[in-house]
């Protein structure tokens, strides 16, 4: 019953403020209603038994997620509200093409054989040991995939960012360490007083001549 | 109606993914809005996948929602830094711009 009414609470939340993220017209708050989703969904997540996966939910998309999408609307310098010229053209077909989705999904959900499973008795194992017993024994494969792909995201999303700029002075340490002293220092010989002297008397006794 | 049940969840996440597309529909030309509700398919995707694991008592679906996550991760990362460079060649980042490889 009171699971009921939370479920109705999330479910109603989180679907209005998609709705919010869709239609926002300041991209701003179209990533605080992306949040304000994410926190739903966490909370059904709970209510469904995986509190790992709600958690995991909140950090990493509120988190990192959200807030990574916050930085770049705000980073860039862009006119939004010339770009939601044509939202009233793609409207219709928008409607249109979502509701046969969401008519074909609910019809094919409903008189199928899983309808009428009900929640299965919650087990004693805590959701996050029973996830870690699996995760890294059955799936330690696929773990160590995942974190490579996050370690292939991170490096190729600072390559990409990354920009030589000129008139910036910078530390280049290969350079520093690839000196040397045959290439930097040169050994100019200079006259020495005795030298000067008898140069000085060669050219006198020229200028005499 | 007060008992919940798998249908439930699922009737969410098919209307959170109706959401998704009607977005990509709806803002074609602002490619963050277009990643935003990329983002909101993928957790209509993982809330599917968490009720059926949840209520076939079985941990394997929970196990991809996982790394469904992560690949989200590593999408938003790289998307967003593509958007970044894209933006700082050429000041602008609307759809209809991207076009430097039309011949």
């Amino acid at each position: 019953m009171i699971e009921a009414l939370f479920f109705y609470l999330f479910a109603g939340v989180m679907l209005a403020s998609g709705f919010m993220v869709v239609v926002s017209r300041n991209p701003v708050y179209s990533v605080l209603f992306l949040i304000l989703a994410f926190f739903n969904a966490a909370g059904m997540f709970v209510l469904i038994g995986a509190e790992f996966l709600a958690m995991l939910l909140v950090v990493v998309y509120v988190g990192a997620v959200a807030v990574l999408f916050l930085f770049v609307v705000m980073m860039l310098d862009i006119n939004f509200a010339e770009m939601r010229a044509g939202f009233q053209k793609y409207l219709p077909l928008g409607l249109i093409v979502g509701g046969i989705l969401v008519f074909e999904l609910v019809a094919a959900m409903y008189g199928d054989a899983f309808s009428k499973a009900s929640l299965p008795v919650a087990s004693e194992i805590p959701n996050t040991t029973q996830l870690g017993g699996v995760l890294y024994t059955k799936y330690a494969f696929l773990f160590q995939i995942s974190g490579l792909i996050l370690l292939v995201a991170m490096i190729g999303a600072i390559s990409l960012t990354m920009r030589k700029r000129v008139g910036v002075r910078r530390q280049s340490i290969a350079a520093q360490n690839s000196r040397r002293r045959e290439d930097v220092m040169e050994i100019v010989k200079m006259p020495s007083d005795k030298t000067k002297a008898k140069d000085n008397a060669a050219a006198g006794s020229v200028d005499d001549k | 109606m007060l008992e919940l049940t798998l249908n439930h969840y699922l009737a969410v996440s098919a209307m959170l993914f109706a959401l998704g597309i009607f977005g990509i529909f709806l803002n074609r030309k602002n490619v963050i809005t277009i990643l935003m509700s990329i983002e909101l398919m993928l957790l209509a995707v993982n809330i599917n996948m968490v009720a059926f694991s949840a209520y076939s008592g079985n941990l394997e679906g929970q196990i991809f929602s996982l790394f469904i996550l992560t690949v989200a991760a590593a999408e938003a990362a790289i998307g967003l830094a593509i958007l970044v460079v894209f933006f700082r060649n050429r000041g602008s980042i609307a759809v209809e711009d991207v076009n430097i490889l039309k011949g």
